[in-house]
């Protein structure tokens, strides 16, 4: 509760704000803060080694940082941009999902082939889960009884049980797997394969297999269209997909998989997060070292924000 | 106990597998190799051996959600043995042989009666023949092929407009077929290499480079890159700088297209080198790549079809279903008319990724990487129609 009155506190403290992205700056050991208001950089803050994947506790008043090359997971207060403490992570932590309790954070160890789940109040590592090499893609079901790791060689969306902390179904999935989200009712998981080229999306329920989006980009070699980060909207109707050094955003109909529409965005765009009131998507492009605003409604990119070098992850704060 | 309990459930929900037991031979001709100038890069005993290796830990970890399991067994012929005799006794316990060995050893084991229906992979020889004319049903290849590697360049110096190379090229036998390879590619992309000299000096370059290179450089006549030839690595690392013209160097030395060098990083190679460099103590080379690449194209083959059966897996290898994430940015797969492994050819120094070829705007019709080496209506071999 007294989270809630700080971020309250907070909020109307800077009325004018209408939230914040957070982006990942991986080659440049930073974040940079974009106000969503003005659509500029307000503030550049310091992380450890190698800043990737980045996540907001439930009520905001934390920040979570894979510091890959730092082989941790630092926390933060947004507020101060200080560097409260810092979590053990297991070997070079890549990505990671917080579990719907707000106190377990599952996080893939990139070079390890383990996913590590720690306790973010008691600070403990609870369990180590072997998994495929190169695990990165992580997801977590809306009612917290499955994560996902998904390995980039093995090729595998594991499906891991939370309360055992083990492994109950694996699924092979196109080349080089890197993101899975989990649809907001929880009856659907997509994973994207960068490779393969591809969107698997498995039934729940029984982990099988209903259906494959493929892409394609006008004037772009099929290579070079590469699926990697992707979000639902708020209606969980659509889909936006980063499509790697295609340097597009593919729009998805999530009932039919249709592809709708691509919106060309900066270079090697890879994750991506929304706006407070859902209107934008604020998508981090590796290779130009830039944020892209797309506008929802209009399908249309808007802005270019110039961020650090290699901006990978991206975490919305209201 | 874990793994049993998810291999459990597996067997519930995944399609039919069955326990799947893979054995690979890794056989390795060891040779002689001449004396080089320049003791600071000694040639690694353990080249390509180590590749195989982490393949097959790469594989493991896989199988083992799998219900598939693989073993690697290691044969390495010293100088002067039988390396026939040794690849039979191999293909009588398994079908599969991943080999390091030169051209002509190559076809004698392929040709063998016990390497009927066996899959073997060639991760050293360059060979164009091999691809071509000489080519075998049963002769994969993971490594590229000169023709692949001076084709990437010659892209890379038309992308420069560097239009006009000379060249200088070693006396030994490896030497002259990577010239002809650059000739050929030169060809190809519409090039002439204006001059090219042979490198005969029988000095100890170390001391005198600064005074014989600019002389012997003299009168290779107007040139917009210095292509220099020595497969041996051995006097080529004293060009660079020291040419009569400023001019840079491209071959064998300054940029040189390989198969694989440390310096490839993007693309999410840096993982793959820091699970290399944990189990070699070194950085990872070309046919360490490419015998990493042969031992993944099988578990990738076994991992999608669940089977151990050669005949199985081949169709699989050379069917368009099979990719290969190669760590170079697209897809790999293999050239259905020769068994060819198509990749992406890094361009680099020392110290950095300069390009990877195809470069953009070299176009095909069906897969730009074909762009690379030899393409199907050129290709003479006939052993891959059935």
């Amino acid at each position: 509760m007294k989270h809630l009155i700080t971020t309250l506190a907070l909020v109307t403290a800077h009325a004018a704000q209408a939230g914040e992205i957070w982006i990942s700056n991986e080659k440049d050991d930073t974040l940079s803060v974009i106000d969503v208001e003005t659509l500029e950089v307000t503030r550049t803050i310091p992380t450890g080694e190698r800043p990737r994947g980045i996540t907001f506790s439930k009520d905001f008043s934390r920040l979570y940082i894979c510091a890959s090359d730092s082989d941790t997971v630092q926390v933060m207060d947004p507020a101060t941009g200080e560097v409260l403490h810092e979590l053990p992570s297991g070997e070079d932590p890549e990505q990671f999902v917080l579990h719907p309790n707000d106190l377990h954070l599952y996080i893939a160890n990139e070079d390890d082939a383990v996913t590590t789940v720690v306790d973010t109040e008691t600070r403990h590592v609870i369990a180590q889960i072997n998994v495929g090499i190169e695990p990165e893609g992580m997801a977590v079901s809306p009612d917290g009884g499955t994560v996902i790791t998904t390995s980039e060689t093995t090729n595998m969306a594991h499906w891991i049980d939370t309360e055992s902390q083990e492994i109950y179904a694996n699924t092979l999935v196109d080349s080089r797997p890197r993101h899975a989200e989990f649809t907001h009712d929880g009856g659907k998981l997509w994973v994207s394969s960068e490779i393969g080229g591809t969107i698997t999306v498995f039934e729940t329920a029984g982990q099988t297999e209903i259906a494959k989006i493929e892409f394609e980009v006008q004037g772009v070699h099929p290579d070079r269209v590469q699926p990697v980060g992707f979000d639902f909207t708020e209606d969980g109707k659509t889909a936006f997909v980063a499509l790697g050094p295609s340097n597009h955003i593919a729009v998805v109909n999530a009932e039919s998989y249709e592809v709708e529409d691509y919106i060309l965005v900066g270079r090697r765009v890879w994750h991506m997060a929304f706006s407070p009131d859902k209107t934008q998507l604020f998508t981090t492009n590796g290779v130009s070292g830039d944020v892209t605003v797309i506008d929802i409604a209009r399908r249309e990119a808007i802005k270019s924000i110039k961020v650090g070098r290699f901006p990978w992850g991206a975490a919305m704060r209201p | 106990m874990r793994w049993m309990i998810c291999l459990g459930y597996l067997m519930l929900s995944g399609p039919a597998l069955a326990e799947v037991s893979l054995l690979i031979g890794y056989l390795e001709r060891q040779e002689v190799r001449p004396p080089v100038l320049s003791n600071l890069d000694p040639f690694p005993d353990d080249l390509g051996v180590v590749g195989a290796t982490l393949g097959v830990a790469d594989n493991q970890t896989t199988g083992q959600f799998l219900g598939h399991d693989y073993t690697l067994d290691t044969v390495r012929v010293a100088p002067g043995e039988d390396l026939k005799a040794a690849a039979a006794r191999m293909l009588n316990d398994t079908r599969f042989l991943v080999i390091d060995a030169p051209a002509p050893e190559l076809l004698e084991i392929a040709d063998l009666p016990e390497a009927e229906g066996a899959i073997l992979f060639n991760v050293s020889a360059p060979d164009f023949a091999l691809r071509d004319q000489d080519c075998r049903g049963n002769l994969f290849h993971t490594i590229p092929s000169a023709a692949m590697r001076t084709d990437a360049l010659m892209q890379f110096l038309q992308h420069k407009r560097w239009s006009t190379p000379a060249m200088v090229s070693g006396p030994h036998d490896e030497d002259a077929a990577l010239t002809e390879a650059l000739q050929r590619s030169a060809r190809k992309f519409g090039m002439e290499i204006a001059t090219s000299k042979t490198w005969n000096f029988d000095a100890d370059m170390r001391r005198n480079a600064a005074q014989e290179v600019p002389l012997f450089t003299q009168d290779l006549g107007e040139h917009d890159v210095l292509l220099v030839v020595d497969e041996l690595d051995d006097y080529a690392r004293y060009i660079p700088y020291n040419t009569w013209l400023p001019r840079p160097i491209a071959g064998s030395e300054g940029i040189v297209p390989v198969a694989w060098s440390r310096v490839v990083e993007q693309w999410g190679a840096a993982q793959l080198q820091s699970r290399f460099t944990e189990a070699a103590g070194r950085g990872m080379q070309s046919t360490d790549y490419a015998a990493w690449a042969a031992v993944r194209a099988l578990g990738e083959a076994v991992t999608r079809t669940g089977s151990d059966d050669p005949a199985t897996l081949r169709a699989f290898l050379l069917s368009d279903e099979f990719e290969l994430a190669g760590f170079k940015g697209r897809a790999m797969s293999f050239r259905s008319w020769n068994g060819q492994l198509r990749q992406p050819i890094p361009l680099v120094t020392r110290r950095a990724l300069v390009a990877q070829a195809p470069l953009g705007g070299f176009l095909h019709q069906h897969n730009e990487m074909d762009t690379l080496g030899i393409d199907a209506p050129e290709s003479a071999c006939t052993k891959f129609e059935d």
